[in-house]
Parts: structure tokens; sequence; C-alpha cells
């Protein structure tokens, strides 16, 4: 593979920007801000000529390295720290780098009035970095240095405002749910190095042939545990909502664009471990398909915009990791859903952050309403990312979503039915509640507190939504020109060009169907939410299914119930019983070598003492001893 | 005379030069006790850069006849685990000295007898990594507990005397089982080889000579000692005790530094001169550890005070050590040098930071912390980071040695690997919950006037935190050293890395 010495400045500028902020402190308050985002916009161009150079090269050569140094070797466990970029690093590297740069925008207006917006702006650096690192690692020790990295920095960011102990919480708990699906990643490293000797991709995926399945499956179904926690997927899912504590713009750039999809990254990146492993595949499916239900269904019941997004999040990454687990034929697809809901629901994020800073920080969208003629480019902007995660034609998530189903129906067997049949489900809910979520904002009468005053958002806001909105309009049918994104991800995962699907219900048929379901959905949010007053407190007399989902199917009670409680119970009981059994023990045992505890508490400290003092002249007088005997 | 003893005499002649200073003038004492303790760095770099790490013998020896009779010398070297070992100590004394500066105060003696204590012990450090004769290390590792005695009985807090007596028994009661090793060991040698030796490259022979159970038993005498030292559970009651009735400083010296002579001692004693028998005990071992890794980690969770807190961190990492020396791949074993290392400094952070924070606050309860963040936001950062070190962030030192001890582990004792695994979701809660709770949230009453970090504060710390950080993207430097001893020790006691699995004989 051909080296490069250029690759790691991706990675070394925002990291420039987040340690110069971090220690220069106040001094940096009045640049601060501008300095980071000219790393992040520095690295977004760094990558474009990457990328330029990239396609330059024929196919074979297009992936390279740059090995930076030894990081630790001993024995046979050698990690280098290597940079690989193919053509699913550069991907990844051009959605970071340029959502990210536009965050910096959009951020540098957004949290003016914030006392501590340099900090904020470090943290934005670091986690560019980190997620680049994420990217770039060569191995699976390398993205363990990001991944955790990117725990960080959205650790800062969700507490940032952790002087509420609310968003204090909500920080911890997604750290700790993250560490869970770390442990996953801890363990596939393990059992890699354990069978295999190498924790590189390149290794892996050397060896996979003469691997037993059972090996390459626990290896697969660890990955799984750490994909399904950095991409809040069921059962790790509780975090994400909480999440939304943050900043918006930290909403739109790590809890909706980037990180979160780092999971997705992970099982594509894997390739060659889960084709070993088909168990492992199957249980890809099913997370993927269960959670892009489960967060359609959450997103229907919440009234806060943030988190009706994050459950519609949770619940497009669902699509990409039922995509990935579809196997070769829909990893560029999944991959392709990631990069076109980069688009779209970071605009749509960055839209619920524009019309919050016109209302007060407000985000139940029951006190909003006919936003529209007040915020004319958030609505307009906001809408076009509602037509794309819809999938309207030509948007770009008709293109993404349809042959994610597409390759659903296409699976083989009773299970892509199945799979198709969910997925178009899901298409439907996600057309619901993204309705409602349009009716209840930009629509109806003002439901306004009395002190709102909305008004569009300042330029530094609104140009980049106006960018995202374009990228959502356009970047699917850019992406399916001639196949022209699948033809350039394909070879990184080792699949030939070429090839004809046999596809079980034709192309054309499925998006009919998939538009008649989601105008099912958009309907019967129009009939629920238009035609009837909008109460400003969420009615209380709903169905189970409705309570349900409001409190996200009990995850928090369950998690409760199963961990925290036994957990707490087994710490008191150790911390109880570490004072009386152990120390008790000890203590007894001491008491009754001493015969009387009583004499010991009354001459606590003399008896010390003078023990002391009668060791120094034990031992002194041991060595007198010894030295007078052998003179 | 050895360039090594040199250094450990060094410090021994700054107590010394401190005794004929007047005691009414505390500053001149601590500027002494920090010049000689920097100077005593210095020194070590210096011999670090002359020793040969691919020479997995020792180096810089040195022996003199001390007691004839009984074989024993006045024998000292050098090899890869001592030296680590060493420079770990002597880099850690002069950060302790300038961190806590005002510690003596509020003692029961003087300013003087305290840096006087501070640099007998120093001397003490050294000579125990570097002692090669089996009693000459014995009188060190029990003379240790006389100055660390008097530190927390003498300048701690609360309850300090009841807490240093327990020490005192605690560690009395492991030397006692050592000592009747040690005369085992006197009495089988001159069975064995004629005449009676205390020398540990002879005595390394001495375990084909000898019965399985006399080979257990002095085994036991030894390693009951250093578990008690390490602490290893259920043997660790006496830890959280002390670190909380010590100062912050003496709390540095004693879980960083003192508490590695236990591991320390497991590598160079129970295993080089007892394979066979480490091998015997090797699973009831591994449980322990691993036990140890959980029990702290739930007790660090539960903890209310914040040095008791750290001082059960401590134990769950003790365990991750003990795991990795016992596991027997060169992965482990050099991941337990390099964490014994980096515990060194992680932890040193942690007391140091968290007592500025009591001090300041005037409480170690951590729920009368809380907003610090936004009161003192430097400090609130140095344990933030401390913080992340204790739970091995990757990218942190403590990262390399923690995945190390798992990797290597694993390859052996895949189970034991996978449990001890779990440590880690229970470092992100014990950290934390006291990082949510002292450092965020709203500003508690009482806390809206502390100070922040001073200049001195900031440059005492400022070593640690680049340690922590550079050694996480980098330990090559460290692991050159460690790499060839860890090995030699994983050949020595008869052991080869498991080949992977699934490569072999395809």
């Amino acid at each position: 593979m051909n080296t490069s010495t250029s690759i790691v400045y991706l990675i070394a500028l925002p990291l420039f920007g987040a340690i110069a902020l971090l220690l220069g402190g106040r001094r940096t308050n009045r640049w601060g801000h501008l300095l980071a985002t000219a790393m992040a916009a520095g690295s977004f161009f760094v990558g474009l000529y990457q990328l330029s150079l990239m396609i330059e090269r024929p196919t074979a050569e297009r992936p390279i390295t740059q090995k930076l140094f030894t990081w630790i070797s001993v024995g046979d466990f050698n990690v280098d720290a290597t940079l690989l970029l193919d053509q699913l690093s550069i991907s990844f590297v051009l959605l970071i780098t340029g959502v990210g740069t536009l965050i910096h925008i959009y951020s540098i207006s957004y949290m003016a009035e914030d006392p501590d917006r340099r900090r904020f702006f470090a943290y934005l650096n670091l986690f560019i970095a980190s997620m680049l690192l994420l990217v770039l690692g060569d191995s699976y020790l390398n993205l363990y240095v990001g991944w955790e990295g990117v725990g960080l920095a959205s650790y800062l960011l969700i507490g940032f405002w952790n002087k509420k102990p609310a968003y204090a919480t909500a920080s911890k708990k997604a750290f700790v749910m993250n560490r869970v699906g770390d442990m996953g990643l801890s363990f596939a490293i393990m059992i890699a190095f354990a069978t295999l000797g190498t924790t590189t991709f390149a290794g892996i995926s050397e060896q996979a042939g003469q691997a037993s399945e059972a090996v390459m499956t626990a290896i697969g179904i660890t990955l799984l545990i750490a994909a399904v926690g950095k991409s809040a997927q069921f059962p790790l899912q509780a975090w994400l909502g909480d999440a939304m504590a943050g900043p918006t713009p930290v909403s739109a750039l790590i809890h909706a664009a980037t990180m979160v999809t780092a999971g997705v990254y992970l099982i594509v990146r894997s390739n060659f471990v889960f084709e070993a492993a088909p168990t492992a595949q199957l249980l890809v499916i099913i997370v993927g398909a269960i959670t892009l239900i489960l967060g359609a269904l959450i997103g229907t019941a919440k009234d806060d915009i943030k988190k009706a997004l994050a459950a519609s999040t949770m619940s497009q990454i669902g699509y990409m990791v039922l995509g990935a687990g579809l196997g070769p034929a829909g990893y560029a697809y999944a991959i392709m859903h990631l990069l076109t809901h980069g688009f779209f629901k970071a605009g749509m994020f960055l839209g619920a952050g524009s019309v919050m800073h016109g209302m007060n920080d407000e985000v139940n969208m029951r006190k909003y309403g006919g936003l529209r003629k007040f915020m004319p480019i958030t609505f307009i902007t906001f809408g076009l990312g509602y037509l794309a995660i819809l999938g309207v034609p030509p948007f770009s998530g008709f293109f993404s979503k349809d042959l994610i189903i597409e390759t659903a129906f296409d699976s083989g067997g009773l299970q892509g039915p199945l799979l198709g049949t969910i997925a178009l489900i899901g298409a439907a809910i996600t057309a619901f509640y993204m309705t409602r979520v349009m009716i209840l904002t930009f629509t109806g009468k003002a439901r306004w507190d009395e002190d709102a005053h909305p008004h569009e958002s300042p330029i530094l806001m609104w140009l980049p939504m106006v960018i995202l909105s374009i990228g959502s309009a356009i970047s699917g049918f850019l992406f399916t020109r001639g196949d022209a994104l699948k033809n350039w991800l394909n070879p990184a995962f080792g699949i030939a060009p070429g090839g004809k699907v046999d596809h079980l219900i034709p192309p054309i048929v499925v998006s009919a169907l998939a538009l008649s379901f989601v105008a099912i959905g958009v309907t019967l949010a129009l009939l629920m939410y238009k035609r009837e007053e909008i109460e400003r407190e969420a009615p209380t007399d709903v169905s189970f299914l409705t309570k349900l989902a409001r409190n996200d199917f009990a995850q928090d009670s369950i998690n409760e119930t199963l961990f925290m409680r036994p957990g707490q119970s087994l710490t008191n009981v150790l911390v109880k019983g570490d004072e009386k059994v152990i120390d008790g023990t000890v203590r007894g045992i001491g008491r009754m070598a001493i015969s009387s505890g009583s004499v010991l508490r009354q001459t606590q400290s003399g008896f010390a003492r003078s023990y002391a003092a009668l060791i120094l002249i034990g031992a002194i007088s041991m060595i007198a001893g010894i030295w007078v005997i052998t003179q | 005379m050895s360039s090594i003893t040199v250094l450990a005499l060094l410090p021994l002649l700054g107590a010394i030069l401190l005794a004929l200073v007047p005691s009414d003038n505390p500053l001149r004492i601590k500027q002494i006790t920090l010049a000689v303790t920097v100077a005593v760095a210095v020194f070590t770099i210096y011999i670090a850069t002359q020793f040969v790490s691919s020479d997995t013998s020792m180096q810089f020896t040195e022996s003199r006849e001390w007691i004839p009779a009984f074989g024993i010398n006045y024998s000292v070297g050098l090899d890869g685990l001592s030296l680590v070992l060493i420079l770990m100590s002597v880099l850690l004394t002069p950060i302790v000295v300038l961190a806590c500066w005002n510690e003596a105060e509020g003692g029961r003696w003087s300013a003087k007898v305290f840096y006087m204590l501070i640099l007998v012990l120093e001397t003490m450090m050294i000579g125990v990594f570097i002692a090669t004769d089996v009693f000459l290390f014995y009188i060190i590792f029990e003379a240790m507990l006389i100055p660390v005695y008097f530190l927390i009985g003498g300048y701690g807090t609360g309850e300090r005397a009841a807490a240093a007596v327990k020490f005192l028994i605690y560690s009395l009661f492991g030397g006692l089982l050592m000592l009747a090793s040690i005369i085992g060991i006197f009495v089988t040698s001159r069975d064995v080889l004629g005449e009676p030796t205390f020398d540990l490259v002879a005595l390394s022979e001495l375990h084909e000579f000898i019965s399985p159970t006399t080979q257990n038993l002095l085994f036991l005498g030894f390693f009951i000692a250093f578990a008690i030292k390490a602490p290893l559970w259920p043997l660790h009651t006496w830890l959280p005790d002390a670190a909380k009735a010590g100062t912050p400083g003496t709390s540095v010296l004693l879980l960083g530094v003192l508490d590695k002579v236990g591991t320390f001692g497991m590598i160079r004693f129970c295993i080089s001169l007892f394979p066979d028998a480490s091998k015997t005990f090797t699973p009831v071992i591994i449980v322990l550890a691993v036990i140890s890794i959980l029990y702290g980690a739930f007790l660090a969770i539960g903890a209310r005070d914040l040095k008791r807190l750290i001082a059960y961190t401590s134990i769950s990492h003790f365990g991750f050590i003990t795991m990795g020396i016992f596991a027997m791949t060169s992965q482990s074993q050099a991941g337990a040098i390099l964490y014994m290392f980096n515990h060194g400094f992680s932890t040193a952070a942690l007391f140091i930071v968290g007592g500025w924070m009591i001090a300041r606050r005037g409480s170690s309860t951590i729920s009368d912390f809380g907003g610090l963040q936004r009161v003192t936001p430097v400090m609130a950062w140095m344990f933030f980071i401390a913080g992340l070190s204790s739970l091995a962030l990757p990218g942190l030192s403590s990262f390399v040695s923690e995945f190390l001890v798992l990797v290597g582990t694993f390859t052996r004792y895949p189970v034991a690997a996978v449990v001890a695994t779990f440590g880690i979701v229970l470092a992100a809660l014990y950290i934390l919950i006291p990082v949510q709770k002292a450092l965020h949230g709203p500003t508690t009453p009482g806390n809206e006037e502390l100070s922040d970090l001073n200049l001195r504060e900031k440059i005492a710390i400022a070593p640690v935190m680049a340690a922590i950080i550079a050694f996480g993207i980098y330990p090559a430097p460290l692991l050159n050293i460690i790499n060839p001893a860890a090995i030699e020790i994983v050949e020595r006691a008869g052991f080869t890395d498991p080949a992977p699995t699934e490569i072999v004989g395809k």
C-alpha cells in the first residue's frame, strides 16, 4: 500500500485548536472561536485535497497509509499509530469536517452570548480530532482511542451546561452506557489478538478465512455490542434522548450527523468479520430492524422538538445498521444513507436550534405554532430536510432509504419480505412523526409564551442551514448517478465491480410502495393534528401505547430495575460488609490476640508509640547481636 | 561504590543536612528538601541513560560482606523492573514536596522532622528496589514502616493514631510471616547449598532442590506479606483508613510507592525464587486479583469520603497489577510493570489535587463540594484529568498498561480477563460520580470563595499531567526498559506466550 506523509494534518489541525484554546484560557476568548473554525475548515480542505489525489489514482492504489510511530509493542503484540485513508475513511473525513465546519460557523452566532463560548469551541475541535482518529485508525486499538475520545467530547458537550444537575446526570449516563459498549470493543480486540495474533483491519481481514466461524462470531458479536452502545441502538439506546441536554449544534454534529453513526462505520469497516460470521450478521439485522421501529414510535410521542429528532436519529441509524447487516449488497447503501442523513438531520437540528433561538430556548412544540411566517429561511431549510427524510423524490432520502428497503426485500428467503415490510412500516411512521413536527412547529395558530418574539436567525446561523438543505436536496441524486458512491466505496469492501442483482420486487414497485406508505403516514398526521386545536399542555387521556412511547418504552425503568438498583444494593452490601465482616474479622482477631479490646482502645496512641519503639529497638539489637556474634 | 548506592545514600545525607538546620526556619528546610529530592531525580535520570536495557542481568552491581556467618551481604543491583520503579519513586518525591508545601503544619512535631522522615523514606524506597540480598531487602522492607508510621500518626488528620496503628499491625503481621520464610531460606540454603546464602541469583536455583511443600510454605510467607502491602482483597482494610488519616503527600508515597513494594516483591521474590509454588497458587491469586478489581471498584462507587474513594480505586488497580503479574505472558507482565509506574502518577494526581480541594474546603466528604468547575476551573480540570487517567481513558498512560494487562491475561485466562473488563464500566462510575458531585451542578454553600491553584501548585502538578499524557501517547521509552525485563521474568518462570489459537498448524 502506498504511504503518505500528510494524512496526519487532518487530525493535527483540530487537535491543535483544542489544545490552544484549553491551555490558552481566557486570553483566547476574543478569537478562540475563529481559530477553532479555521482549524475545522483547514482540515476540510486537507480532506478535499486528499480526495482529489485519491481520485487521480487507479482504484487499487487509492488506499494510503501513514505510520506515525510505534505505539505499543510487547512481544507479539504490536500496535503502530498508523493512519489509513481509503475510500471509506475519506467519505467520513469529508462528512465530519464539512458538516463540522458548518456547525462551527453556526455556533459562532448560536453561542455568542455564552460566557464559555471558547470552551465550547475547544470541545468541538477536540471532538473533530477524535472522530477523525476514529475513522482513520488502521487497527481496532487505534480506532478505540478515537472511539473513547469522541465519548469524552460528547460527555463534555452534553454536560456543557452542567450547572443544571439533570444535564450533568445526562452526560454521565451517556458516558457510562457508552463504556458498556466500549467493553465490547475491548473484548473484540482481545479475542482477535488471542486467536489471530493481530489487531489491524488488514491483518484480521487476511486471517479471517482460516479462522473458525465460532471465533469470527465472537468477534462480530462483541463488535456489535460496541456499535450498539455508540450508535444508541437497542438495547443501549437510553442515553441519546437525555444527550439532548447539550447545546443544539452539538446535537446536530455529534448526536445526529457523526458520532452516533460510528457504530455503522465499525460494522461496515469490519465487513470481513461479519461475512465470516452469519450469526453475528443476523444479529446486526435484528438490532437494526428493532431500533428503526422503536425509534420511530418514540418519535411520534415526543413534544420536545429535540427529543423527537433524537428518536428519529435512532430510527434512521437503525436503517443504516440494517443496511450494514445485509452484507456486501448493503454496505454502500448504509454509508449513503449515513451521508444523506448527515445532511438532512444536521440541517433539521440546526433548524430546531434556530427556532429555539427565536423562542427563548423553548423546546416544547406545543408552545410553537405558525412560525413559518416569522422564520421563512428556517422553515424552508427545515422543510427540505423534511422532504429528504420522508424520501420524497428527488430529495436525498428518497434514494438512500429506498435502496436500503430494496436491498432488504432482496435479502432472500422469508427474511427478505419481512425486513422489507418492517422498513416500509418504519417509513410510514417516520412520515407521521416528521409531519407532526412540521405542523406543530411551523403551521397553525401561534401557541407561544407571552414573552416570545420569534424572529429569523442571523446569517451565520442560516447560511449553514441553507448549505445543508442543498445537500439534503441533491446529494442522493448525485450519489446514485451511475452508482457513483457505490462504485467508489465497494473496492474498499473488497467487492468486485459489476454483478447483477435479482430483484424480488422491481425497484420501481418498491419506490411506489414506499411512497404510498409515506403518504399514509403524512395523511394520518394531517388528520390528527391539522384539523384539531393543539393544546399547550400534552393531553393525559392517551392510549397505553402513546404513554409507553412518551416514556421511551420504559427504557430507564428497565435499566434501573435490571442494573442500577441491584448494583446500588450490591454496593451498599459490600460497603457494609467491608466494615462489618472483613474489617470486623480482622479487628476481632486483633482483639483476641491482645486479649482485651478495651485496653487497646484506652491506650491506643501510647501503645502504638511503644510498639514502634519496640520494633526499632528490636531491629537495632538484632543487627547488633548478629554483628557481635559474627566478629 | 556503585552509583546506585550513592543514589540511595543521597537523600539520607540530605536528612542529616536538615538536622543541622535550625527548626525555626521551615522555609529553608523545605528548600533544602526540594533541592535534595530534585538532585536525586536528576541523578536517577542520568543513571537511566547509562542503563543498558537489552541486558537482562543486574547492572551497577555492588556486593560487600555484611554478616558472613549467615551469608548476608550488602548486595545491590539494577534491572529494568527496579529502574522503572525507582524512576517513579524519585520523580514523585519532589513533586510531593512541592505540591504539599504546607503539609507539616498541624503535625505533632516540627516541619524539620517531617522532611527528615520524607528523606529517610526516600533512601529506603530506593534501597528496597535495588536490594539483591533477600535479608537486606527484608530489613529495609520492615524499616520503611517506621517513617510511614510517624508520618501518618504524627502529621495526619482525624483518627491518625488509630490508622497508623492499624497500618503497623497489618504490616508487622506480614513481616512476621516473611521473617519465617527468611529463616526457612536460611535453613534450606544451608542444607542444600552447603552454606547459607541470601543472594538472589544463588537462591533462584534453590527451588530445584526442595520439596513442593517447603516451597509452598516459603512462597506463602512472602506472598501474604506482599499481598498485605499491595493490598490484595481481603487483606486491604488497613489502606482506606491509612489513606484517609495520612496527609495527601504521605498517601501519595504510601499508595504510589510503598504499596508497589508488594507487587514488586511478588515478581522479584515469589516468582523468581519459587516458580513452582507460584504456578500452584496462580489460580487462587488470579481469583483474588479479579475480586480486588471489582470489589475495590464497588467500594469506590459507594464511598462518601474523597480520600477513601481514591484508596478503593487503588485496590481495584492493584488487582489489575497482580492479575497481570501472575497471568505470566509477556504482555501481562510488561503491562503490570508499566501499570505500577503509571498508577504512581495517576494516584498522585488524584491525591494531590484531592488534597488541595480538601484543604481549601476543610472537609473530605464528597457531598460538601459542588460546582467547583465554575469556582476553581484549573483545579477542577486537574482533578478531572486525574480521574480520566484513573478510569484508563485511551490516550492517557494508564490505558496502555491496563489494556496490556487485559489482553495479555486474556490469552491465558480468558474468563478472568473478561470478568476484569467489567471493571472499566465500574471505573467510569467511580470517577464520574465524584466528578459530578464535586465539580458540576450549582455551587453549594461554603464553596463560593475557594481559591484556584496558585503558581507553586501549578508547577507541581504540571509534570504529573505531562507524564500521564505523554506516556499515554508514546510509552516506548518506558516499554523499552520494561520489555526485556518482563520477557525474562516470564521465560525464567518457564512460560511462553500462548500462540494465536487460530493460526497454529494452519
